[in-house]
């Protein structure tokens, strides 16, 4: 467990240190929302029936072109080669790498959002339904997203591959997610549904990605 | 010190019939004179598909003459789940096994997939217009092949990123396996999106209740196009395994040069 956290500790000291990383996120995700105003029109009611529909894009799209970096670094630096003769198994090292990617991706836009909310007319229940469908489906994007990251890991041009590749296949994220807010009251038929995806894929893909960080090295 | 140590029991290869037509030497030799029957008997299936399709099947009440566009719609729709079954199989067969021919037949399936999809989305668009007016309609099926068709071309894309052809097809494997549990889940959810938005379907359900006069034409053109497929993909592995060899060859060559 200790060298779990290590792990995750040692993603979020490097985000820290080297920073600028989170903070071009966050400006992409805001950029991808405000820019669409400017496509439709400044028109009031439209913007805020489609709100929730603009955040989930901006971060669908902040998250899976963000995906070369996961294992990239690692990669590049030899620690992919250190985690693969760990005493902790590789999927358990991805499992925590997922972590602090949720944690240095999803949260940051997660507490942009309001931002966002603001700028395109949200009202509080629109913005708290998003808020509640991004914490429970962005962990099954940054899982979609580690398989993607591991199979182009050893390419030197997968930058656009990856986010390609994991986009049909997260689809059902976005679905739900945006069916969250699209419900009727009391229904939480999409919500369950996004929580179950989320926790089958963070159950499932360390695993794969595990595999596949194993076969892009031998 | 290694000297009084038993020699290690090898076990015996097991040379059962399977492993011996999958080898690709035996692969090669075996499917040469495969391929010209099965394209005759293709083309035979194919004449009489058409035949039964144009001539001896009636138009039907509502739709007319356009409903014999379903003959070619239909197989390729099932074509173009067929051949994800078969990469998914080649895919553990690439994995578990790490047989080469494996590889070959994901490679080789890939293209296939991706062109029938690819016709079973243009077909029902050539049907859609005269029956539904419109070319596309966001209905769940249409939709889930089209995202189907997004996963032929990502693998495609990356398997055609790998310079290392082994490698690719193992690491395509894990994402064509991965691809396969999730594509029930995106049909699923595509459904349900669907159903969300637009209750009332425009595909009318009426598979199983079709009467014989259209089954029969529409079961021997999925028959046909089946041939199609097996004829096409046994070919397209023969290419894949001749092109790697000419590769290893001019390699040989470009090392005994040095």
């Amino acid at each position: 467990m200790s060298a779990f956290l290590a792990v995750i500790a040692r993603d979020l000291r490097l985000a820290a240190r080297l920073g600028g990383d989170v903070l071009t996120l966050v400006l992409f995700f805001v950029m991808v929302g405000a820019v669409v105003p400017f496509a439709i029109g400044p028109d009031g009611p439209v913007l805020a029936r489609l709100a929730p529909a603009i955040v989930w894009i901006a971060a669908f799209l902040a998250m899976l072109l963000g995906l070369d970096r996961l294992f990239r670094a690692d990669a590049d630096d030899g620690a992919l080669l250190v985690f693969r003769h760990a005493a902790l198994p590789l999927g358990a090292i991805v499992a925590a790498k997922l972590v602090a990617h949720w944690l240095l991706t999803a949260l940051p836009l997660l507490v942009a959002s309001p931002l966002l909310a603001l700028l395109l007319g949200m009202d509080g229940t629109a913005w708290g339904r998003t808020v509640l469908a991004l914490v429970a489906g962005t962990p099954a994007l940054s899982a979609f997203g580690t398989v993607g990251a591991a199979a182009t890991v050893s390419l030197k041009r997968g930058g656009l591959l990856a986010p390609v590749l994991i986009l049909p296949l997260a689809l059902p994220v976005l679905i739900f997610g945006v069916g969250v807010t699209a419900a009727p009251p009391g229904s939480s038929a999409a919500l369950l549904f996004l929580c179950a995806l989320s926790l089958v894929a963070v159950a499932f893909c360390p695993f794969a990605a595990a595999l596949a960080l194993r076969l892009s090295e031998d | 010190m290694t000297a009084d140590l038993p020699a290690p029991e090898r076990p015996t290869p097991r040379t059962n019939w399977f492993a011996r037509l999958a080898h690709p030497g035996t692969f090669m030799a075996w499917s040469r004179p495969v391929v010209l029957p099965l394209a005759v008997l293709t083309a035979l299936a194919m004449a009489a598909g058409l035949w039964f399709a144009f001539f001896a099947s009636p138009a039907d009440y509502q739709m007319g003459e356009t409903v014999r566009i379903m003959y070619v719609h239909v197989p390729n729709a099932w074509l173009s789940q067929l051949v994800y079954g078969v990469m998914a199989v080649a895919a553990l067969g690439s994995l578990v096994w790490r047989h080469p021919l494996a590889d070959v037949a994901a490679r080789a399936a890939a293209p296939l997939g991706a062109a029938f999809t690819a016709l079973a989305l243009y077909t029902g668009a050539l049907w859609g217009r005269p029956t539904w007016g419109t070319f596309w309609e966001w209905d769940g099926r249409m939709t889930s092949t089209l995202v189907l068709l997004f996963i032929y071309l990502g693998i495609i894309a990356l398997w055609r990123a790998f310079d290392d052809q082994g490698r690719a097809a193992r690491i395509v494997a894990v994402v064509t396996l991965v691809g396969a549990l999730d594509i029930p889940v995106i049909r699923f959810s595509v459904d349900w999106w669907n159903t969300l938005h637009q209750p009332a379907s425009v595909l009318v359900e009426g598979g199983p209740r079709m009467p014989s006069a259209i089954l029969t034409p529409l079961l021997v053109m999925v028959g046909a196009f089946t041939l199609l497929y097996a004829t096409l993909q046994i070919v397209a592995m023969r290419t894949e395994i001749l092109t790697r060899r000419a590769e290893a060859l001019s390699r040989q060559a470009a090392q005994g040069a040095r």
